[in-house]
């Protein structure tokens, strides 16, 4: 086994609200080996998202990362300077988010935005960045990429945006692609294709992907190992099959089973009773206590360590001790 | 058959849209010639990307958007038509749940007072009964006295839709509208919510109108379902019938573009459609699927396909429908789904 691409230990980032401190990841360890997708499941509120924002170091005010090391080939991303971190940003780790009208500038040609990344880390000319553009806006499968590249983001459907996205995080030849719920805000058929085309630049690129999602069913298509997010926790983590096949942890069962899937039709579902805890006052013990079925005393006394079960797959409950 | 609660006839809604000025005003054809109808305490299920015009359908039905033209007969009155006070009286017996709780619920007003609000516009207002019949809605939708003078925004987004639920219902209406009613919750709460839907129609024998995007939850709350596609239906089937004898192909890409929770089947055979759909300000001539369709002919170009009963309960709007045989993808598709969950069944913790 070769050592990691990126090995994330103890990371705790907090937000220090006027209402008290938030404490978004609390304690996260994983590790995102070389040309695999490494997805991180959870729901709202879970911490996913500030995970990915730590590892690009783009920690908004008031939010904080305390603690913890991310070790990417070698070089801790916590203890760079800002200019230092510049240099791999884009470069070596690039991210795509959820919304791409957000990410976009609306007064720039789509071009010109995807042109900018070569031209700072590679010093292209103008012309030549531009040339790239159209290269990579080619690549993403986009018709008619010279006229493109001279539109705005707003002429273009959701799907089309985010494949200007994909464009531009992919012009660097990054070896981690971080991708925020890249197919939230599109439908269906184009979630399909949005997908298909992910795969197939990791396949040809051999980069590694970190997929946020919080849907199971892109998890098992796309990924190669999982980690469950609860409330800044991870609470199990392995293979993608071993997680279907055989998850351990309550939450994860919960949330594998309340699918409306392979049910007789309007039966009741399996579902979780409550509500995701306040982050700002998250429950002591296990975190997850207050809403599993199996719980027993010690969970709410004691925080659950993460288990090794064999095979990489790790789970953080007491009731699966041995 | 039942009875016909809802008929919906050739119903259209264009929408005008800016032009310059002197360019022909244009239309956004959000419905454009949709014909179904709904038996009583059947729910209904509504498919369809963004653009396909199921909210504005969903909308139509309520009357809270007037068709361009189009009938409906709301348990064999025709409604189009009735404006008004004669109109509040059949207005009581509908309800609609949105899709996003925090923008449908009045953020000024505690839950009693959203409660309150439909009991006063139709006439119940002595305090005991308004009290008594607010606080036993509440309680069938999974909440409690407790959250009675809580405002919108003290409730987490799945006590919130409860309350949109409880309003919606409290009337005790015959037709419930549903939006999209759980798509912007967690998947946790999700499960919670369907749950209730489907205990209240259980218990009321409530019809529903079941507007959503995610094909896997229309499946288990529906009994038939319509596929929208840019403004028209493209097949209305039993759900059953939907996804084993599937027979328009935009129906086809929609059900394999879904992905399936099971990672041991990495490899289904999958019929992924290019493009995306296009505008429906200017739809394209003929079947207007057609610029996606692999299996297009000239017919489909030049001619529009009308929504036929091509076997018993089952209508599609396809020229090649009877020739294609496009059941074998999603029937395997299907298989494989219910497949994933037979074996988590096994999923308890050994203790």
């Amino acid at each position: 086994m070769n050592t990691p691409l990126l090995d994330v230990k103890g990371l705790r980032t907090y937000f220090y609200t006027g209402r008290g401190v938030v404490k978004a990841v609390d304690g996260v360890n994983f590790i995102i080996k070389e040309d695999e997708v490494f997805c991180l499941v959870g729901e709202t509120g879970c911490g996913k998202s500030v995970t990915a924002l730590s590892i690009m170091r783009l920690i908004p005010y008031p939010g904080k990362i305390l603690d913890g090391s991310m070790l990417y080939k070698g070089k801790n991303l916590l203890k760079l300077s800002e200019s230092e971190i510049r240099k791999i940003r884009g470069r070596e780790i690039a991210m795509i988010f959820q919304n791409p009208m957000n990410s976009l500038n609306p007064v720039f040609t789509i071009g010109y935005q995807i042109s900018e990344a070569p031209i700072t880390h590679f010093n292209l000319s103008r012309q030549d960045g531009w040339k790239k553009a159209v290269e990579l806006i080619e690549k993403v499968k986009m018709p008619d990429a010279e006229v493109r590249a001279k539109t705005f983001p707003h002429v273009l459907s959701g799907g089309m945006r985010q494949r200007s996205m994909i464009a531009m995080m992919i012009s660097c030849e990054p070896n981690l692609l971080i991708a925020d719920e890249p197919t939230t805000s599109v439908d269906v058929t184009i979630q399909a294709q949005l997908m298909h085309l992910l795969k197939e630049i990791k396949e040809k690129r051999r980069m590694s992907i970190m997929l946020i999602t919080h849907n199971f069913g892109l998890v098992a298509e796309t990924g190669d190992r999982v980690a469950v997010m609860y409330c800044g926790k991870i609470v199990e983590i392995g293979s993608v099959k071993e997680i279907f096949r055989e998850p351990m942890h309550p939450y994860t069962q919960g949330l594998l089973r309340c699918l409306p899937i392979g049910f007789e039709r309007k039966k009741q579902l399996d579902s979780i009773p409550g509500t995701i805890p306040n982050p700002i006052n998250p429950p002591p013990g296990c975190r997850f206590y207050p809403r599993c079925k199996y719980t027993v005393e010690k969970c709410k006394l004691q925080e659950p360590l993460q288990i090794d079960l064999g095979k990489g797959h790790l789970v953080a409950c007491h009731l699966c001790g041995g | 058959m039942g009875r016909i609660l809802l008929n919906v006839e050739e119903f259209k809604k264009y929408f005008p849209v800016k032009g310059g000025l002197f360019s022909k005003p244009a239309y956004i054809r959000a419905v454009d010639g949709v014909s179904f109808q709904v038996e009583k305490g059947e729910t209904f299920g509504v498919v369809g990307e963004s653009g396909s015009g199921k909210t504005t359908l969903g909308m139509m039905v309520l009357k809270l958007i007037e068709p361009t033209s189009g009938k409906m007969y709301f348990d064999g009155i025709e409604i189009t038509s009735i404006k008004g006070r004669e109109f509040k009286k059949l207005r009581k017996r509908m309800g609609i749940v949105f899709q996003d709780p925090s923008a449908s619920l009045n953020p000024r007003m505690t839950v009693r007072g959203t409660l309150r609000r439909p009991l006063a516009i139709h006439g119940v207002k002595r305090g005991e009964e308004v009290e008594k019949r607010i606080l036993s809605m509440l309680e069938k939708v999974g909440l409690g006295r407790e959250h009675l003078d809580r405002y919108p925004h003290e409730l987490s987004g799945g006590q919130q839709q409860r309350v949109a639920i409880a309003r919606a219902m409290i009337l005790n209406p015959d037709l419930v509208v549903h939006d999209e009613p759980t798509s912007s919750l967690d998947v946790s709460v999700q499960s919670q919510i369907l749950n209730l839907l489907l205990r209240l129609q259980n218990e009321f024998n409530l019809t529903y109108l079941f507007i959503t995007h995610d094909l896997v939850t229309v499946r288990h709350v529906s009994d038939r379902i319509a596929v929208m596609y840019l403004g028209k239906i493209v097949e209305i089937a039993e759900t059953d019938e939907l996804f084993k004898n599937t027979m328009h192909p935009y129906t086809v890409a929609l059900l394999s573009a879904a992905p399936i929770p099971n990672p041991e089947v990495k490899s289904v055979k999958r019929f992924i459609v290019g493009g995306e759909p296009p505008s429906p300000i200017n739809p394209p001539q003929g079947c207007r699927f057609h610029p996606r369709c692999r299996y297009v002919t000239k017919e489909c170009i030049s001619q529009e396909p009308r929504l036929l009963e091509v076997e018993k309960n089952h209508y599609v709007a396809c020229h090649r429908s009877c020739e294609l045989d496009l059941s074998s993808y999603t029937r395997d598709l299907w298989r494989i789904m219910e497949e994933a969950i037979a074996g988590s069944e096994r999923m308890i913790i050994k203790t």
